[in-house]
């Protein structure tokens, strides 16, 4: 069949997968259709509900990059701490890691 | 027209160099032409090598002597064969469609990006060397030519990576970039002269013919597999690449990515045509597998948590390093086993080979589409951006578009080669496939971060008046987008078209070694 790529275990079609997606988006759209549309665009309607509080700035209500994913590093702390410190930014730290790297791969290379 | 397509491999070198020693006259006494000529240069550049690598996928390997007419040794020398010749053969002709593509969608996006900048005479010429380095690299069969435009590659590179970013922190990074590369370069160098002790030539398919398993020949090889493993942005060897991307102009970090896959396509050379089953291949193969698991792993868990939009992505670029370094080394663990290589070494391979090109276009995209944003905002730092969206909708689609290629989400180019690395991966290891699977994951989470933080959310009174890119720079991006989903939607297309020569060539060592020495020695 066109577009089928041999993968080894099996096949992968982008086609069958795009027309499978669009058949699930046709659904998708079918059932949003049959919503309520009679809101006024522009209105308290719209507005988010904060609990009867103001909205704040948009600037404040925006999630910053920094606020995403802390917890996985703090899971990771362990390692994070070990790892950060490594990317010194200092140039013979590198190449002594180039130096570490070259050794280790002679003896392995010699030894196995 | 003949004699024109008879010297096309001359010509990728010629185009380049030619244009960059022009572009600082034409700077100086024509500088209302100098963008034409430099989008004149970089076209002729790349369509010599896609007319190439047509010629090569059509007709097979493509040897090429400078100054004769064919390969030729001195009577007395054992078949050495003398001249710098070019070898393109399936690996190289897939190489420089992957440059070519991008290093002209990226001059495009240069020609806007840079307009109010001042240098731009110095900046082209210097992108020019940069492009023929790469070319160069791909195309010869040389060794002591190979190290001559890495050495142009590097040189060019550091010197672009710190051309246009003011307090110093760009002559950082290339200082280090510099360092690091030119040592690599010297160890490279150090290894060809080992060779070339014992061998008598630089011939890289003649010394593919003589090649034994000595301890200098081991020590050679490991100084390659280091060095360019450092070019490449290999893990432990990555440190001064985030460092260098991170602070480049973007479309100059767009093609470093193609300039370090370089240095991934001389390890493979070196490993495949020079060493080839001349040593312990599942040792090595394993080497290079350990290498790339680092690379994934390590790339991936250090991009997460960064801050600044680019050195995020220059960790991704050091992790997507290691899904090909994955694949083709799963094909080098069993280049001794026919039937393991028939049954999953090539798919293993293919899907390594395949992620250099889609990297190369998706990765590209994703550095020009970060520039437009900083080219806006002048902002790097995630912390400050947001809301993008509402004002530059081109460049969050094309940004879009790059990050989900990148995750491997279907039905884009990146979901089909990490598709092929999985599976073939898993039957020769079912652990370092579920890492791969993993380490996707992981680039999703992080690429939902930096779209969330930069074009979601509402929009931010500081960028009210931020507007889209010019229509220049949108058009370099529209080039890589086209690439990103048309490999993604006819992968078989792309993979027995380039992908599968490429592979073929890699896999074959002695239709290299044939093409350039006959059946003669």
């Amino acid at each position: 069949m066109i577009g089928d790529l041999i993968t080894g275990y099996g096949f992968w079609n982008p086609l069958i997968w795009i027309i499978v997606m669009a058949t699930g988006l046709l659904f998708a759209w079918l059932i949003w259709r049959c919503g309520e549309s009679g809101y006024d665009k522009g209105t308290e309607q719209t507005k988010p509900y904060l609990s009867g509080n103001d909205e704040p700035p948009k600037s404040d209500v925006h999630i910053r990059g920094g606020n995403m994913y802390w917890g996985f590093t703090h899971a990771l702390k362990g390692y994070y701490d070990k790892l950060i410190p490594l990317h010194s930014g200092v140039v013979n730290d590198y190449l002594t890691w180039f130096v570490i790297g070259v050794i280790v791969i002679f003896v392995v290379v010699m030894v196995i | 027209m003949n004699l024109l397509l008879d010297n096309l491999p001359a010509l990728l070198i010629a185009v380049p160099l030619l244009g960059a020693f022009l572009v600082p006259v034409i700077g100086r006494f024509l500088p209302k032409i100098r963008d034409a000529w430099i989008i004149l240069v970089s076209f002729l550049a790349s369509l010599a090598a896609v007319i190439t690598a047509a010629a090569v996928f059509l007709k097979g390997t493509l040897v090429y002597v400078f100054g004769a007419a064919a390969v030729s040794s001195a009577a007395d020398s054992g078949g050495i064969p003398f001249r710098i010749i070019f070898t393109i053969d399936g690996f190289g002709a897939f190489m420089l469609l992957s440059a070519a593509i991008v290093s002209f969608a990226v001059v495009l996006y240069l020609v806007a990006s840079q307009k109010e900048r001042s240098g731009k005479s110095e900046f082209y010429a210097l992108y020019l060397l940069l492009t023929a380095g790469i070319f160069g690299m791909v195309s010869t069969g040389d060794l002591f030519n190979f190290f001559v435009f890495l050495e142009i590659n590097t040189l060019a590179g550091a010197a672009l990576v710190s051309y246009h970013r003011k307090g110093g922190i760009a002559v950082e990074g290339a200082i280090k970039y510099l360092i690091v590369n030119t040592v690599g370069g010297l160890m490279v160098l150090f290894s060809i002269g080992l060779l070339y002790a014992q061998y008598n030539s630089l011939n890289m398919a003649f010394l593919a013919s003589q090649m034994t398993w000595t301890t200098l020949n081991i020590v050679a090889l490991v100084l390659f597999i280091t060095a360019l493993g450092m070019k490449a942005g290999a893990v432990p060897f990555h440190f001064a690449t985030p460092d260098a991307y991170s602070v480049a102009p973007s479309g100059i970090t767009a093609v470093m990515v193609v300039a370090s896959q370089a240095g991934l396509y001389g390890l493979f050379r070196v490993l495949f045509t020079l060493y080839g089953g001349s040593i312990n291949t599942v040792t090595i193969g394993w080497v290079i597998i350990i290498l790339g698991i680092l690379s994934m792993v390590i790339g991936v868990t250090m991009a997460l948590p960064q801050k600044d939009i680019k050195r995020l992505l220059a960790y991704h670029a050091v992790s997507q390093t290691g899904y090909m370094l994955l694949g083709v080394g799963v094909a080098f663990a069993v280049l001794g086993d026919p039937a393991a290589t028939a049954a999953f070494g090539q798919t293993a391979m293919e899907g390594g080979l395949f992620h250099i090109i889609n990297h190369a276009l998706y990765k590209g995209l994703l550095f020009l589409a970060v520039g437009a944003v900083i080219y806006r905002t002048g902002v790097w730092s995630l912390n400050k951006l947001g809301g993008l969206g509402h004002n530059m909708k081109w460049t969050m689609v094309f940004f879009l578009i790059g990050a989900l290629a990148i995750a491997g989400i279907p039905p884009f180019n990146g979901f089909a080669s990490k598709l092929m690395i999985y599976e073939s991966v898993f039957a020769f290891n079912p652990a370092l496939s579920i890492i791969a699977m993993v380490v996707s994951i992981l680039t999703l989470a992080s690429f939902m971060k930096v779209f969330h933080s930069v074009f979601m959310g509402p929009r931010l009174p500081e960028y009210e008046n931020v507007k889209e890119v010019p229509k220049l720079m949108i058009a370099g991006m529209i080039i890589l987008t086209i690439f990103v989903i048309g490999f993604g939607l006819v992968p078989d297309l792309v993979v027995d078209s380039i992908v599968s020569p490429a592979a073929a060539a890699l896999l074959n060592q002695g239709s290299y070694i044939t093409a350039v020495l006959g059946g003669g020695l």
